[in-house]
C-alpha cells in the first residue's frame, strides 16, 4: 500500500480530514522550502503538495504564476524540486509528498528516468496538470510500477464518464478543483461543491481532496466536511508574497494559517 | 506515398505529436468544440456560408502571381507568389478567423478571445467579431504591443479590448497562456480562436482545414497557368498555419517539395532564434506535443525574431510529423537575410511583404537559382508589410 492510501485509510478510521498545503518549491528561495515543510508537518498537515516551477503555468492564476517566477529566478527545476523532497525525507519518513507541475519538464527528462527519480526522492504522488488520462497511460504505468500514485484533477464540468476514467487510471486520491478557472480565483459556492461531490462519489471509491478557493479556517472546515481532504495553495503563497522582505515572517504567517485551519477542521 | 494522407487520428495525433494535453477544466470545452467541428465541417449549410464569406468578404480566391522579373533576376526557377497579402485585413489569418467565428456563432457563443503576436491574427479576429457583433478580447504580449502599435490601434478601432500581457517574456507564448486562462474561467460563453495550427486537438487540424483553401487554390491556379504541378513550395513557419494551408493539399503529390522556413533571429548558433524544428526538441506546451525551444530542465526558452509573428517557441504538431517523416524539409533564415528578402521583393516586384513572409522570400533567393528555369516554385506571400513600416523605418533611422 502506498503512503497515500495508508494515510487516507487511517484518517477515515479516525473520521479526520486531510489538510494538504500546496507551496511552490524554491519560493521565495531554495533554502526556504525544506524547513517550511517540516514546520507545516508540525502544524498538523497530512500531505504536502510541492509545486514544480514552470515557465508557462497555463492553469495557474497570478499568485502561483509569480511564485513560479520567483523560484525560476533561482533556477529551481524539476531536478532540484526532487532534491528538496530527498532532503525532507532524511528526517521525515511518514508525511506523503505529492509533486504537482506541468508535463514538459517530465517529457524532457524522459518518463522512465522521471519515474525512477520520483521514487528515489521518496515522493508518493505525481499530479501533472496538463496530462489528462487519455494521454497518461505510459507515464502512469511507470509510476504505479514504483508504488507512486498518479493523481488526477476533476473539474466542476467533468462528466460522470470522466470521473470513471480518472478512477480507473488514478490512485492515491482525486483532486477536485472546486472552481472553474485558474488557481486562486473567485468565490467558492458550497452548495455547488456538495452537489458535485455526491456525483463524484457515485463514480469513484478514491478519496477526494478539494481545492482552489480555500482561503481561511472556516472555509477549510466547511470544505473538509464535504470531501476527504482540503488543499490550500494560493492563500499560503500570498503570505510569502506579502512578506518578501522577511521569509521568516512569511513562514510564521503560513504556520498560523494552517494551525487555525487544522483546529477548525478537527473541532 | 501509396496510401492517402489522413492525419491526424481520432484523438488528434500526428504520429507521436499533437494530442490533447490540457488541464481537466478545459477538457469539456475541448470536447464540445471537437464535436461541433466534426459536425459542421461536413454540414452543407455551414460550408456554403463559409464559401460565400471567403469569396465576398475575404476576397478569395487570392491571385497566384508569376513574379517574372524576380525569377529572371535570380536566374533559376519560375517563382509564383500566392497573394494572401491581398486578402481583407492583409494576411492569410482571416481565412481561419472567418471559419472559427462562424463556428462560434453556430455554437451559440457570444464572446470571442484570441492571442496575437504580430497583431495580424488579432486584427483578423477583431474584424470578424465586429462583423458578427460578438464581444472580443485580444491578448497580446506587452513587448509586441509596443512593436506593433499600428495593429493595436486597428483592433481597438474594430471594438476589441486589447490586453497587454506582462508575464513571462511578454510575447506570443505568454499571450497564449493568458488566453487559455481566460477560456478556463469563461468557458460557458466564450470561444477561443487560436490563430495557428497549434494547441490541443482539434485546433491543429481545424485551423489547417480552414487555411487549406489557399493551397487548393494554388494547386488549381498552377495547373491552369503553367499546366503542371509546382516543383517546390516555400512558406514561413512560426506556428505554421500559412505553411500548413499551402502544404496540405500537396502532401500526397510526392514530386512537390515542401519547404518550411523558420526564423533564425541572430542565427541558430547564437541561441537567439525561433527555430524549434531546426534547433529544438520534442516536448509538450499549449496543449500539444511538438518541437519546442526548451532547456535541459524543460523550461521554455525565450525566443527571438525580428518578426513578432514568428516569435514563438513551439510549432504546429503536423509540421513536427512532416519533419520526422521526411515529407517536408525545414530551413531557417536570419533577421538580416529576411531583410534582404523584404527589400528584394519590394524593389523587384513592387510588393512590400510582411517581415514574416520576408523569411520565405529570403529562402527563395537561395533556392530559386539552384533550380532549372522550367521548374516552378510557389512561395506563400502570407501577409503585406504595411504593419512593419514603423519597424523598418526605425531600422533605417527614419522617424515617421
Amino acid at each position: 500500500m502506498s503512503r497515500l492510501a495508508g494515510l487516507f485509510a487511517e484518517l477515515a478510521q479516525k473520521n479526520r480530514k486531510a489538510l494538504i498545503p500546496f507551496v511552490t518549491a524554491g519560493d521565495p528561495n531554495p533554502e526556504f522550502t525544506v524547513p517550511l515543510m517540516h514546520a507545516m508537518v508540525g502544524a498538523g498537515v497530512d500531505i504536502i503538495e510541492l509545486g514544480v516551477p514552470f515557465s508557462d503555468p497555463m492553469a495557474d492564476g497570478p499568485v502561483i504564476q509569480r511564485a513560479s517566477e520567483r523560484a525560476l529566478a533561482h533556477h529551481q527545476s524539476l531536478r532540484t524540486t526532487l532534491a528538496i523532497a530527498t532532503e525532507f525525507r532524511k528526517t521525515n519518513g511518514h508525511t506523503p509528498i505529492v509533486i504537482m507541475g506541468y508535463l514538459n519538464p517530465v517529457e524532457v527528462m524522459g518518463y522512465e528516468k522521471f519515474a525512477d527519480a520520483v521514487q528515489a526522492a521518496g515522493v508518493d504522488g505525481v499530479l501533472t496538470v496538463d496530462l489528462p488520462p487519455e494521454e497518461a497511460e505510459e507515464c502512469t504505468a511507470l509510476l504505479k510500477a514504483r508504488d507512486v500514485d498518479p493523481i488526477f484533477l476533476l473539474a466542476p464540468n467533468s462528466s460522470a464518464e470522466r470521473v470513471q476514467k480518472m478512477d480507473a487510471i488514478g490512485s492515491g486520491y482525486l483532486y477536485y478543483v472546486s472552481l472553474k478557472g485558474v488557481t486562486g480565483a473567485g468565490h467558492l459556492d458550497v452548495a455547488d461543491v456538495e452537489a458535485k461531490l455526491t456525483e463524484i462519489r457515485a463514480n469513484t471509491k478514491l478519496p477526494v481532496a478539494i481545492g482552489f478557493g480555500v482561503k481561511d479556517a472556516e472555509t477549510a472546515k466547511t470544505i473538509g466536511n464535504l470531501g476527504d481532504g482540503v488543499v490550500v495553495g494560493s492563500a499560503l503563497i500570498s503570505q510569502i508574497e506579502a512578506n518578501l522582505h522577511s521569509p521568516a515572517q512569511a513562514k510564521q504567517a503560513i504556520i498560523e494559517l494552517l494551525t487555525s485551519m487544522r483546529q477548525a477542521m478537527d473541532n | 506515398m501509396t496510401e492517402k494522407y489522413n492525419m491526424p487520428d481520432a484523438r488528434g495525433h500526428f504520429g507521436v505529436y499533437g494530442g490533447i494535453f490540457v488541464a481537466e477544466t478545459l477538457m469539456p470545452a475541448i470536447q464540445e468544440l471537437n464535436a461541433a467541428y466534426r459536425h459542421y465541417m461536413t454540414d452543407a449549410d455551414f460550408i456554403a456560408e463559409l464559401d460565400k464569406d471567403m469569396q465576398h468578404y475575404v476576397g478569395r480566391p487570392s491571385p497566384l502571381y508569376h513574379a517574372e522579373r524576380w525569377s529572371k533576376e535570380l536566374g533559376g526557377a519560375q517563382i509564383y507568389l500566392k497573394r494572401e497579402d491581398l486578402n481583407h485585413t492583409g494576411s492569410h489569418k482571416i481565412n481561419n478567423t472567418v471559419g472559427q467565428a462562424l463556428l462560434a456563432k453556430r455554437m451559440g457563443k457570444t464572446r470571442i478571445i484570441a492571442e496575437t503576436g504580430a497583431g495580424q491574427h488579432g486584427v483578423a479576429t477583431a474584424t470578424v467579431a465586429a462583423r458578427l457583433g460578438l464581444e472580443c478580447v485580444i491578448y497580446m504580449g506587452a513587448v509586441d504591443v509596443a512593436r506593433q502599435s499600428l495593429n493595436v490601434y486597428r483592433m481597438k478601432l474594430l471594438g476589441a479590448t486589447v490586453i497587454a500581457v506582462e508575464s513571462g517574456s511578454k510575447t506570443l507564448k505568454d499571450a497564449l497562456n493568458e488566453a487559455l486562462r481566460d477560456w478556463v474561467t469563461n468557458i460557458d460563453n466564450t470561444f477561443y480562436i487560436i490563430g495557428t495550427v497549434a494547441g490541443p486537438h482539434p485546433y491543429p487540424a481545424m485551423v489547417r482545414d480552414f487555411q487549406a483553401i489557399l493551397g487548393r487554390e494554388a494547386k488549381q491556379q498552377c495547373l491552369a497557368q503553367a499546366g503542371k504541378l509546382p516543383d517546390a513550395l516555400v512558406a514561413c513557419v512560426g506556428g505554421g498555419s500559412n505553411a500548413m494551408g499551402l502544404f496540405y493539399p500537396f502532401i500526397d503529390d510526392a514530386g512537390v517539395k515542401l519547404i518550411g522556413v523558420e526564423a533564425a533571429g541572430d542565427g541558430v548558433e547564437t541561441g537567439r532564434h525561433s527555430a524549434p524544428l531546426c534547433a529544438g526538441r520534442p516536448g509538450v506546451l499549449h496543449g500539444n506535443r511538438t518541437y519546442l525551444m526548451s532547456d535541459d530542465d524543460g523550461e521554455i526558452i525565450e525566443t527571438h525574431s525580428i518578426s513578432a509573428g514568428l516569435d514563438y517557441p513551439g510549432v504546429g504538431p503536423e509540421h513536427a510529423w512532416l519533419k520526422d517523416s521526411g515529407r517536408a524539409q525545414y530551413v531557417n533564415i536570419t533577421d538580416d537575410e529576411a531583410l534582404g528578402g523584404f527589400y528584394a521583393l519590394t524593389r523587384m516586384e513592387g510588393i512590400i511583404p510582411a517581415l514574416e513572409s520576408s523569411h520565405a522570400m529570403a529562402y527563395v533567393m537561395k533556392l530559386a537559382p539552384t533550380m532549372k528555369s522550367d521548374e516552378i516554385l510557389i512561395v506563400n506571400l502570407s501577409g503585406r508589410g504595411d504593419k512593419d513600416m514603423q519597424t523598418m523605418a526605425k531600422r533605417e533611422g527614419i522617424e515617421l
